[in-house]
């Protein structure tokens, strides 16, 4: 790695050394002042104005267009929204993906926290169990979508082993079943991501004093209370960080469902990101794509816009 | 509750004593209280479940598909049996190719290597210029990245085809390796920047003064000194972009699919009968680099994500 970089630092002194010399002997153009650093930069510049502004604009733009196979400017105004909120296909979507985002806020901050509130009772073997919390979260939604749709599996995983068991009427196939397909995809990404949580909230309970625990026993306030009223107060900083990185997470669930369900049964377990993916590269009606993909963008902007304000607000 | 109140007793037990004997440091513990019963039992029946799902993709993979079908799926295999393992790796068919998981191994090797390598080369740079070297402008770039990083992925990957389909390499690698830089700079940038900003400015300034610019400031003095945040971004990037699904299946062509595409296809065709040892050898395969990722760098991978995490 180290070669790769020392041998490219030395191309671009090579490229850039003429330019500076230059600017020191003639009158100085401003912009060939910290020189290095801007050519450092480009790809920075590059990927922030062409590929984020840029192509979110393009995208944005196009959406009001009536591309098909090839993107065209075409304008027909609000068609493609009007025609994609009379879809069933996006409603279903839509319902699925709140459905999954507040299971997944809910249970994640909840499990995450309890988790990290256990291992912060100095308790032994500590690396131990962290390691087996988190080690899901190395493995990608495929993997993990996979693994999950066999132990759903109703002929052989869970459901089969429990009938084996005597309980012949159990049934569990929430991978079948359309009305609660949600929420089996749900199990999964909890078993994935709840590890992260947990880390998270922990480094936030190892930033709060110990003095305030002391002081919180003295006064002789049960431990739950003190979580309670004390230290999730305390923490609301680790708190926002991590909904938003819950909140991000969520909208871009692709992956999981299409490794569990592929989206069925039927429609069942359609998502936002899948309806995009599939209008752009399969259904050839690029219009649709732009115009579902854009309003996962706003989506979320309402939840980031307000974050950034506070956060980057109150600092100015 | 239960465990809430005998902590509270006993450290109240513990505050009454001191006034008498002076002990020194906290009351020793029972062993068998009924906190720690509680406390172990709790994370213990956790941790069970979180090891359930690699149990039963280890156990299935290990067993005939006669035994499965008669079996149960948490039950041992009778018979270990590899020939999954050979035949999810070597044989199995994704549409017309029958040549295995192997191909969507090295194809994600050659994915991962080079997008790991020019995309830390090109934060740790970047990020060392907004440390230390800001111009007038830097910041908002910056800004407008770290915000880029929570658009959603959908938004711009049909611009990024058409991009790429200009320079002439969309559906190939290298295509996928720049991908893979762009949405990985704000996050490296990230951690780069922070981290060169809390190295001792006087430590810069002193090989300024040395008659050292850019490029030798940061090849002799930043590199050397910040290793460990190199070890942090290349946990991040292996793992991230060996599990990447979504960009593998946009920017390239079956016959250069990762590994995780393939291995989608090759569980979830319509095909054939279903096998589900090589189908789960085959997932193991695929979760076997990160899982070592993870398991060597033990709280290197926690500091990487934390990192990524807490400031993204």
């Amino acid at each position: 790695m180290f070669p790769a970089l020392r041998m490219q630092g030395r191309e671009r002194t090579a490229l850039t050394q003429p330019a500076d010399e230059m600017s020191k002997s003639e009158r100085p153009n401003p912009l060939f002042r910290n020189l290095n650093a801007k050519v450092a930069s480009i790809p920075m510049i590059l990927t922030a104005m062409v590929v984020f502004v840029g192509g979110t604009v393009w995208t944005v733009l196009y959406s009001f267009t009536n591309s098909k196979l090839l993107p065209r400017l075409n304008f027909v105004g609000l068609d493609q929204y009007y025609r994609l909120w009379a879809t069933p296909r996006w409603l279903i979507s839509i319902e699925n993906l709140l459905i999954y985002g507040v299971i997944s806020l809910v249970f994640s901050l909840v499990i995450g926290f309890l988790l990290a509130a256990l291992l912060d009772q100095k308790i032994r073997f500590e690396d131990t169990f962290r390691t087996i919390f988190l080690y899901p979260f190395a493995l990608s939604f495929i993997v993990t979508g996979l693994v999950w749709q066999w132990l759903l599996n109703p002929d052989f995983g869970i459901q089969h082993v429990v009938r084996d068991l005597g309980w012949t009427s159990f049934s569990f196939d929430p991978l079948y079943n359309s009305s609660i397909v949600i929420y089996g995809i749900s199990i999964a990404a909890l078993w994935q991501g709840t590890g992260l949580i947990m880390c998270l909230m922990l480094a936030g309970l190892r930033g709060i004093d110990e003095d305030i625990w002391k002081a919180a026993r003295v006064d002789g306030i049960p431990m739950w209370k003190t979580y309670l009223f004390i230290v999730i107060p305390m923490m609301r900083p680790v708190f926002i960080t991590t909904l938003v990185i819950i909140a991000s997470g969520i909208v871009k669930v692709y992956d999981l469902v299409v490794a569990q369900t592929s989206g069925g049964p039927g429609i069942a377990s359609e998502v936002p990101a899948k309806y995009v993916y599939d209008y752009m590269f399969f259904a050839q009606n690029l219009g649709q794509g732009f115009a579902a993909s854009t309003m996962m963008l706003l989506s979320v902007a309402i939840v980031i816009v307000p974050w950034a304000y506070l956060e980057f607000g109150r600092r100015k | 509750m239960s465990m809430a109140n005998t902590t509270v007793q006993t450290s109240t037990a513990a505050g009454a004593r001191q006034d008498v004997t002076e002990p020194y440091g906290p009351k020793p513990r029972r062993m068998f209280s009924r906190r720690n019963i509680f406390l172990y039992g709790t994370l213990i029946v956790v941790a069970l479940y979180y090891l359930l799902p690699l149990y039963v993709m280890v156990v299935t993979s290990l067993k005939g598909m006669p035994e499965i079908r008669l079996g149960n799926i948490f039950s041992p295999p009778l018979e270990i049996t590899f020939e999954p393992w050979v035949k999810a790796w070597a044989t199995a068919c994704t549409g017309l190719n029958c040549d295995g998981l192997s191909r969507g191994f090295w194809n994600s090797v050659r994915i991962t290597v080079p997008s790991v390598l020019l995309s830390i080369a090109i934060a740790s740079v970047n990020g060392y210029a907004l440390a230390n070297w800001r111009f007038k402008g830097a910041d908002t770039f910056f800004v407008i990245l770290i915000v880029g990083a929570f658009i959603p992925y959908q938004v711009m990957i049909y611009p990024i085809v058409i991009i790429l389909r200009e320079i002439g390499l969309y559906g190939s690698l290298s295509g996928l390796v720049i991908v893979h830089s762009i949405f990985g700079m704000p996050i490296l940038t990230l951690l780069f920047r922070n981290y060169f900003s809390s190295m001792p400015e006087e430590l810069f300034r002193a090989a300024r003064v040395d008659g050292a610019g850019f490029w030798g400031i940061f090849l002799r003095i930043m590199l050397p000194m910040s290793l460990p945040i190199f070890v942090v971004a290349i946990i991040l990037q292996v793992t991230g972009i060996w599990n990447d699904f979504l960009f593998g299946v946009v920017y390239t062509r079956p016959d250069t699919y990762p590994m995780t595409v393939q291995l989608n296809n090759i569980v979830n065709s319509v095909q054939g009968v279903k096998e589900y040892n090589v189908n789960m050898a085959a997932t193991i395969l695929t979760g076997l680099v990160p899982l070592i990722v993870y398991f060597i760098s033990g709280k290197l991978f926690v500091r990487g994500i934390a990192a990524g995490a807490v400031k993204g």
